[in-house]
């Protein structure tokens, strides 16, 4: 898996040489724009419709359920992380949270941890690396992953390997919680799409802006340095 | 000693004036409350009726907001090569986008439960960060944060973040970018498109 993401790097690296583009962060702005709008036509294809049946088909109470089984399968890996960047408090309210969810929530389906004021937390290793000081680097756009940083993508390998669901071993059960987990996430993500359609003046753009500025926001939990207007 | 009056006249006017003004936090607890209790009682608003939920927006929300201000902000460095006149439309269509796009996500508002964040503010403070954490039904809580500066005329809104992500940054490199391929007139031009757009799509269907 990791040689794939190396690869695919090196392929996006030489491909942005030609480029001309002015934006700093952005180089390969030409490539992406070019994986961008593949993966706008394979969400409208695929993976739209499909959030759309599973939001048509399913109550609001079902799709919590499944949110937060997914959720609570996460919540170890979350819990290394918050390890790895020296918060160990909030490492031990994310084991809390697995103890809770898991017995008392059955196996997750019910997130009682919240209610009980053990806050989900957001932490993935690309956020762990930008805590120990590693640059985001240039912007990425991956095929079907989306928005990503050269930082975030070489984190990629390490989420994977973290994640339950990939290191779960009948292939098909699988292929099958995988699927279902994309579908959950992208349905939670219609009414933004929506939003983010009508507020840009160029989708690429400003889901790019989104992007950076949401990382390094998780990256500082939530603090980074703010601005004033211009006295005019 | 007439001066000494005229001094003490003065600072029981600003204290009065002072006791009028409402503190940020508090502003911003009535206003979305406000909204909420709107929606709740109001069907056509649920179902997402545009015109009347922009009517609402430029009712209870937009008069706390210093919209020239976020405009500056977006508009960023080109702001000072722009004339009254640029700078007035520009202001202009970035509140008729902004009302709009938030207009889109108003009927979910019903359904939202709000905490609002303790503010710990001195009273010299002009320019603070209030924070509203919206809790929704099936949905990870979503913190929500409001820059406002102190105006004679009230706490103002000068930027909102959602889970981190600041409105007026994010448009910011949109429009250097139309600036400099296409100067202030057209970044005007194409915010006047891009809500011509919107109206348009809505045109037909009311969803």
């Amino acid at each position: 898996m990791s040689a794939r993401a190396l690869a695919l790097v090196a392929a996006l690296a030489g491909a942005g040489c030609a480029s001309t583009q002015s934006d700093p962060r952005d180089p390969l702005e030409s490539v992406n724009r070019a994986v961008y709008v593949f993966n706008e036509q394979a969400d409208e294809m695929v993976l739209r419709p499909a959030a759309r049946l599973y939001r048509n088909v399913t109550s609001s109470g079902l799709r919590d359920g499944v949110r937060n089984f997914f959720s609570n399968l996460d919540d170890l890996y979350i819990g290394a992380n918050n390890l790895l960047q020296g918060k160990v408090e909030q490492a031990v309210s994310d084991l809390m949270r697995i103890a809770v969810n898991t017995t008392l929530g059955f196996f997750g389906v019910i997130d009682w941890a919240s209610d009980m004021g053990l806050e989900k937390h957001n932490e993935d290793f690309g956020q762990t690396l930008g805590s120990w000081g590693v640059g985001e680097g240039v912007y990425l756009v991956l095929p079907l992953l989306g928005p990503s940083t050269l930082r975030d993508t070489a984190a990629l390998p390490v989420d994977w390997a973290g994640d339950p669901i990939y290191g779960h071993a009948p292939v098909d059960e699988r292929n099958a919680m995988s699927a279902t987990r994309v579908v959950a996430r992208r349905a939670d993500l219609l009414g933004a799409s929506r939003t983010l359609e009508e507020a840009a003046l160029d989708r690429y753009v400003f889901l790019r802006e989104a992007y950076l500025q949401q990382r390094r926001s998780q990256i500082h939990d939530g603090r980074p340095p703010r601005e004033r207007p211009p006295a005019d | 000693m007439r001066r000494m009056l005229a001094c003490t006249v003065l600072a029981l006017a600003a204290g009065a004036v002072q006791a009028q003004m409402t503190p940020p936090d508090e502003l911003v607890k009535q206003v979305m409350l406000d909204i909420q209790r709107v929606i709740i009682v109001d069907k056509d608003l649920q179902g997402g009726d545009r015109a009347k939920t922009i009517r609402v927006i430029e009712e209870k929300a937009l008069p706390h907001f210093n919209h020239v201000g976020m405009t500056a902000l977006a508009v960023g460095v080109h702001w000072r090569k722009a004339t009254a006149e640029q700078k007035k439309r520009l202001a202009e269509e970035f509140r008729t986008l902004l009302v709009r796009t938030y207009a889109s996500s108003l009927s979910a508002f019903g359904d939202q439960k709000f905490e609002f964040r303790p503010l710990r503010m001195k009273p010299e403070d002009t320019d603070v960060t209030v924070q509203v954490r919206v809790l929704q039904p099936g949905s990870q809580p979503v913190l929500v944060e409001y820059d406002m500066e102190k105006s004679p005329r009230g706490w103002k809104v000068y930027d909102v973040r959602v889970a981190g992500i600041s409105l007026v940054v994010n448009y910011r490199t949109e429009f250097g970018n139309l600036v400099r391929d296409k100067g202030i007139d057209g970044l005007v031009g194409a915010l006047a498109t891009k809500n011509k757009s919107l109206e348009a799509d809505r045109g037909g269907s009311k969803k």
